[in-house]
């Protein structure tokens, strides 16, 4: 049986060659994304906005009214509310966030959607309210407190542990992937204007995690032919240990991806924001491990000095084949 | 290294199917199928958002208790000092900024006064604490200050009689299975699966029912209540929405000498006889009935008002004594706000206003739309990974492929048995521990194939493929954890289900497909001794 190969045997893509040019691009596309984020901004669902989200059904009608649900709720006074088909035509969500002028008192979001709830009962006899999402001014801040010190410390206890594991300049470069990482799904995030939930937060820092597995499988490989090769020079040797785990890198992604596109496309549609972010992480956190993970070593002076050189069993074998191979 | 010896095999299979069939009972509900009852059933629990049902989460006000207890110190003080021989007489109340401030008529009486209030304030309990700091300023004014801890004391005991009655009115409704917790100092989650009208069961736990009878000021000007103007010894209490007369909308009555109507037995719906509209009927205790009857006797020919939470149902006037301890409490009612009202009035009044603060309600239809079309995500994306797994690395893409089903198994098994919930982003959770947990079949497997390419023979190859790689397997998914671990700290609700699958994945992946994978691969090696592999 011939068996897949997704990336051939014995690559030597010289990945590295092109650091500068790609790191470039990746520092000009973090920026970009920050420059959208404080601009155009984050599309907060209700979640971190506060206000109320509204799923309804209209059980007898083919298509959902939403442009007269648009008027109907936008006149009630509590500005215009964001209106979307939510998987079938007849499904739809309704958004609207928090007045101003509403953000300090707690009872206001429960009041509104209470209000709205009841306006489109009555001038939709059909209608079926599926899910009711409120969340005061108050506890919305909360949860935006909440998701930046999760994702900082996230980010830091992670880039602590790969120090000690590693050497600080591992530490760095993972934690510059990281960032690399969260940048681009937030940059993404403004520029699609997608809605930004807790859910979203979860997503992060799942494609923190996984981001990282990729930056800890190469991290590992270097340090191993570091040791091995002790003289090699750093952008060859980097070249070789990205090559060598290349393979493994492309699977991972791979099998991670077949699973997460059924559900982006069959799955419930409440998810499809988290799917859709870790889908894109997955891209932008193997890109990240190979050229901003690994690259930033070279200029942070890593070098084989670094890590006692102790011989392993199989450095042992390693050195035994070199000799037996060496000898006539 | 590929050495198995019997008790590892024995071990390794034993918590490994006992994991899995933990899960059959979750699997069999989530298929519809019956599962025998005589067999062990914990199941995985449901999330609202899968299960249908509402979460709320209630806040209170932590400056209402303490005003409320301000109040109720001036009384006690006031009762006290009445009551106390000679009769220490005060004036010039304040309270204010937080305290009770107040003049002794007479200086002599301030170590009289003292005494008294030192022992009014001595906390309750054994714990001797003192709840009230008292100061004595120019020689006669007294001023209260209620301590931190007494204050902190004050909100923990609301919040806790707030608990209580909020159980009793959620099982006044009949609903199944409530989870009310306190949360933080001044919260309560309230969880109530499968609910017809999420709307109602916020109404009635959102009523603080703090229902008072206080005499009316008849001898109030209208323009001065009309404008918000009380009279000494007044307040101005507004009428509830749709119980206006004649077009006043607000009243003044007498602040003290009212009485509570927290001393009930009962409280019912029923219908006024001459009119018939709805009423609630209500039946004081012992106790309470005789203050209402005093009151009624003292006062006959006079108006009272009922105020419920502030503000006025119904100012009727006293016509003769009630001395039955039942009466009627009449308001512009409809038959369900009159029975919302007496259920509330039955599980007495909430210590302290509660507000809703965050809702998130999910309609059962949703909820098992999300189920199935979660299941056939779950089913379609893992016979991807199979497909990928088997096509790529053949006979040991199998055993990763049997590994990763216990894994499953073993996931749900584990999440059933420690009760935790399973919600829609745990769903997800799932997909994507079933796409990352095949990364350590990868990296061993890959491992193995370089090994073999630098002509190591195949005992060697896969001794070293699964050494080599464990080192980068155990870093990853120690830093999985810390990332697992930080979403289930900061994480809310559907969230941490997020967190609690993921984390729980990370366990059962490692077990599965390093520890389990390398024991069929070894078995399988020392049985038929191949001499190439296919990888």
């Amino acid at each position: 049986m011939r068996l897949i190969k997704l990336v051939p045997d014995n690559t030597n893509i010289h990945f590295l060659r092109w650091r500068v040019p790609f790191y470039i691009i990746s520092c000009l596309l973090i920026a970009a994304s920050w420059g959208l984020v404080l601009t155009k901004g984050l599309n907060y669902g209700v979640d971190f906005a506060g206000g109320q989200e509204i799923q309804a059904t209209f059980t007898e009608q083919e298509e959902a009214p939403i442009a007269s649900l648009r008027e109907l709720i936008g006149g009630l006074g509590y500005g215009e509310p964001v209106i979307q088909r939510f998987g079938e035509a007849n499904e739809v969500s309704i958004r609207s966030k928090l007045p101003e002028e509403a953000e300090g008192n707690p009872g206001a979001a429960a009041q509104i959607s209470k209000q709205i709830t009841s306006a489109i009962s009555t001038a939709y006899p059909d209608v079926r309210i599926d899910g009711v999402s409120t969340v005061s001014g108050k506890v919305s801040g909360e949860f935006r407190e909440m998701a930046i010190w999760a994702l900082g410390a996230a980010m830091l206890a992670i880039s602590l542990y790969i120090w000690v594991r590693f050497e600080w300049q591992f530490g760095v470069g993972a934690l510059f992937a990281l960032f690399h990482d969260v940048s681009l799904t937030l940059g993404m995030f403004a520029l699609f204007q997608m809605e930004f939930s807790l859910q979203i937060i979860a997503a992060i820092l799942a494609i923190i995690g996984y981001s990282l597995n990729d930056t800890i499988v190469v991290y590992d490989r270097i340090r191993e032919d570091l040791k091995k090769y002790r003289k090699m020079p750093l952008p060859e040797l980097l070249d070789m240990s990205v090559n060598e785990t290349l393979a493994r890198t492309v699977m991972t992604s791979a099998t991670l991806l077949v699973a997460l596109i059924p559900l982006l496309i069959f799955g419930p549609e409440s998810l499809f924001g988290l799917v859709a972010a870790i889908t894109v992480g997955i891209f932008v956190g193997t890109y990240s491990s190979i050229y901003m993970a690994a690259p930033i070593l070279i200029w942070l002076g890593v070098s084989g000095e670094s890590f006692i050189p102790n011989e392993s069993d199989i450095d042992r074998q390693e050195r035994l084949a070199r000799e037996r191979a060496a000898k006539p | 290294m590929l050495d198995f010896p019997v008790w590892k095999k024995v071990w390794f299979w034993g918590v490994a199917l006992i994991c899995a069939a933990l899960a059959l009972p979750s699997l069999f509900s989530l298929a519809n199928a019956p599962w025998p009852s005589a067999l062990p059933n914990a199941q995985v629990n449901l999330g609202l958002d899968l299960a249908g049902g509402s979460h709320i989460l209630l806040e209170a006000e932590k400056g209402q208790v303490a005003q409320q207890r301000i109040e109720n110190m001036e009384e006690s003080v006031r009762a006290r000092f009445q009551a106390a021989s000679p009769r220490i007489a005060i004036g010039d109340i304040s309270r204010t900024n937080g305290r009770l401030s107040f003049m002794l008529k007479d200086t002599s009486q301030v170590d009289a006064a003292r005494d008294e209030l030192v022992n009014l304030t001595t906390g309750a309990g054994l714990t001797g604490q003192r709840d009230w700091d008292i100061r004595v300023e120019d020689g006669n004014r007294f001023i209260l200050t209620p301590t931190q801890e007494g204050l902190d004391q004050a909100v923990s005991d609301a919040m806790d009689s707030a608990i209580e009655v909020v159980r009793k009115r959620i099982d006044a409704l009949g609903t199944r299975e409530p989870t009310i917790i306190r949360q933080g100092d001044a919260r309560i989650v309230v969880q109530v699966p499968g609910l017809d009208d999420p709307e109602a069961l916020k109404q009635l736990i959102g009523q603080t029912a703090k229902l008072e009878f206080k005499m009316v000021d008849e001898n109030a000007a209208p323009n001065d209540v009309a404008n918000g103007i009380a009279p000494p010894g007044d307040e101005i209490v507004p009428y509830a929405e749709g119980s206006e007369v004649g077009g006043v909308s607000s009243i003044a009555v007498k602040r003290l000498g009212g009485i509570k109507g927290d001393q009930l037995t009962n409280a019912q719906q029923s219908f006024e006889q001459q009119t018939n509209r709805p009423v609630v009927s209500i039946t004081f205790n012992q106790q309470g009935g005789a203050k209402f009857a005093e009151l009624t006797q003292q006062n006959v020919g006079k108006r009272f008002a009922i105020i419920l939470d502030g503000k006025v149902l119904s100012a009727p006037s006293i016509n003769e004594p009630i001395l039955g301890g039942s009466a009627q409490i009449s308001g512009s009612f409809s038959v369900e706000s009159a029975t919302q009202l007496a259920i509330a009035l039955r599980s007495g009044a909430l210590p302290v206003d509660l507000t809703v603060v965050e809702e998130r309600t999910v309609g059962p239809d949703l909820g098992a739309d999300s189920i199935k079309k979660g299941l056939i995500a779950m089913g379609v994306g893992s016979l991807l990974v199979i497909g990928l797994m088997i096509g790529s690395y053949g006979r040991f893409g199998i055993y990763a492929t049997a590994a990763l089903i216990i894994n499953v198994l073993m996931i749900l098994g584990i999440m059933a048995q420690i009760g935790t919930t399973l919600t829609l982003p745990g769903i997800a959770g799932f997909v994507l521990t079933i796409g990352a947990a095949v990364d350590a079949n990868v990296l061993i497997y890959e491992r193995i194939r370089e090994e073999r390419k630098r002509g190591r023979r195949v005992f060697t190859s896969v001794e070293n493929g699964y050494k080599e790689a464990s080192r980068a397997i155990y870093d990853a998914n120690i830093t999985n954890f810390i990332a697992g671990v930080l979403l289930f700290a900061f994480g809310s609700g559907p969230v941490r289900g997020f967190a609690v699958v993921l984390i729980i994945g990370l366990f059962t992946s490692v077990f599965t497909g390093v520890a389990m994978t390398r024991m069929w691969v070894a078995g399988w090696l020392r049985a038929k001794r191949p001499a190439d592999l296919t990888i």
